[in-house]
């Protein structure tokens, strides 16, 4: 099967919130970040946990990108594009994401 | 399971119990033949107090439960929901009432809201009137539920809409899934029934058949198609694994990711295990703690020393962990036997045999039993 549509790019001056249906919050017992939605929860590994962190529907992609800069300066180059493929595969795959 | 590590060193193997349910009653004003709740619930009426509740949400949070359902029994009829909402959300849970919907307000569910409320489940019996108050045994239900799932809806709350579905109802699952898309249902769960409790003593009246289900999967995948890319709803549909070849992977594996505390406050690995011929835990005896991870009933099938063939040679047990102890106890009268769904048991024929019993036109002989207290006072009498 080929892929008709192209996924949606995201742009850096989109500013994302979470997706209503979900709750972003930190589980000491788990020490890890999590998504808890209706009945069902998904743990989050460090980057997705600290990219979410500054999700706060103010923010644009831009922005937290710089402040992950400062947060973890040995990310480098890669640290761009990686927010930039977590927030597109958040958004058109997984619906975490929505872009206010 | 975790993360980075585990802070728990004495049982690393073992799971958090990620996902706590409170059956807050076995009061309910409905009378489901496929219920899950204890034939003999007419027996027990002693219910945990607001305090011994918040008391178990505390020590389940500390151990890492982070989904708390509200269930029952119909946990409206608990006066104390909105404090118990309450306290949990305060705690950090992730919050689910599960309901009927019967006597739902919309000023509760809006001190629901207050209260922290994350989320809904509306469980519908059919898609229309008749069949739903039939099945319910309850003459006002459906109106109820449909104003209360708008009210859900209004409100802003995500909305899973429940509709167990079995023989009686199976035809109609192209409007049962209508519905629920007018609804606006965030999420659609079609259960096939499981056959423990009220669902195996009715079991003639709700399997179907296999051509029935086949169609029933097929009108869920033209639904899939249809909405795709223009609606949020996502349709579940869940096949009864008496049409399978190998058992489901039970609760994930006994004692490893679910909590059930009943309402006198007896804590199970899974809600329907008190059917097992085991004494279970109470939490006002023992903390949950303790219970998790010492108590006899929840180390009783943990790991795979307690199989016997054909599941404790098979290459499969990890997946599957010989599928469900109630079922194979029911059925087979051992709860350590293979669950009889795994077409490798000695005793799969309980199996087919209901499956060729459900391809007549009429299986059943008896009349439905539903859940009510007569009902369930005379099974205790017969035993
Ligand atoms: S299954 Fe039906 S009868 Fe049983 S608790 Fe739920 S609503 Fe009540
Ligand atoms: S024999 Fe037991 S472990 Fe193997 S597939 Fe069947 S139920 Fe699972």
């Amino acid at each position: 099967m080929t892929q008709t549509v192209s996924p949606e790019h995201v742009l850096l001056s989109q500013v994302p919130m979470i997706n209503r249906l979900f709750r972003f919050q930190w589980e000491p017992a788990s020490e890890c970040h999590v998504l808890l939605y209706p009945e069902g929860m998904v743990r989050l590994n460090e980057s997705a946990g600290a990219i979410l962190t500054h999700v706060d529907g103010q923010s644009s992609v831009n922005a937290i990108i710089s402040k992950l800069q400062q947060e973890f300066p040995e990310g480098g180059e890669d640290l761009i594009q990686d927010v930039i493929d977590f927030f597109t595969e958040a958004h058109n795959e997984l619906h975490w994401i929505e872009f206010t | 399971m975790n993360c980075t590590g585990s802070s728990l060193p004495e049982t690393p193997e073992t799971g958090q119990p990620l996902w706590l349910l409170a059956e807050l009653t076995y009061r309910c004003p409905l009378q489901c033949p496929y219920c899950s709740n204890p034939l003999n619930y007419d027996q027990q009426k002693q219910e945990l107090s607001t305090e011994q509740w918040i008391e178990v949400f505390r020590q389940a949070r500390a151990l890492g439960a982070a989904q708390l359902g509200f269930s029952g029994g119909e946990p409206l009829l608990r006066d104390d929901l909105e404090e118990l909402i309450r306290a949990a959300r305060e705690l950090g849970y992730y919050t689910n009432l599960i309901t009927s919907g019967m006597g739902l307000t919309f000023e509760r569910m809006q001190a629901f809201k207050d209260a922290g409320l994350d989320h809904i489940q509306v469980s519908f019996q059919a898609s229309d009137a008749e069949l739903n108050d039939y099945l319910s045994g309850n003459k006002r239900s459906f109106r109820e539920k449909l104003e209360v799932a708008r009210t859900v809806k209004a409100l802003g709350y995500p909305m899973v809409f429940n509709c167990v579905i079995h023989r009686q109802n199976i035809e109609q699952i192209d409007k049962i899934i209508e519905l629920s898309i007018e609804l606006e249902s965030d999420y659609v769960e079609l259960a096939t029934s499981q056959y423990y409790g009220w669902a195996l003593k009715n079991r003639d009246h709700l399997l179907p058949s296999e051509a029935q289900l086949k169609t029933a999967e097929a009108t869920t995948n033209r639904y899939r198609e249809q909405i795709k890319g223009k609606k949020r709803t996502q349709l579940i549909f869940v096949v009864p694994d008496y049409y399978e070849e190998r058992p489901k992977g039970c609760m994930n594996g006994w004692g490893n990711l679910f909590l059930t505390i009943t309402p006198d406050g007896t804590a199970l690995p899974c809600h329907s295990a008190r059917e097992l011929p085991i004494e279970f835990p109470n939490v006002l005896n023992d903390s949950i703690e303790s219970i998790w991870y010492r108590s006899t009933g929840f180390n009783l099938f943990r790991g795979y020393e307690w199989m016997k063939e054909p599941c404790r040679s098979c290459d499969e047990k990890e997946k599957d962990f010989g599928g469900c102890r109630c079922q194979a106890f029911l059925l087979t009268g051992d709860a350590n036997n293979a669950d009889p769904v795994c077409a490798k048991s000695p005793n799969h024929h309980l199996i087919t045999d209901a499956r060729n019993n459900a391809e007549q036109n009429n299986p059943a002989n008896s009349e439905m039993i539903y859940r009510n207290r007569k009902n369930s006072q005379r099974l205790i009498a017969t035993g």
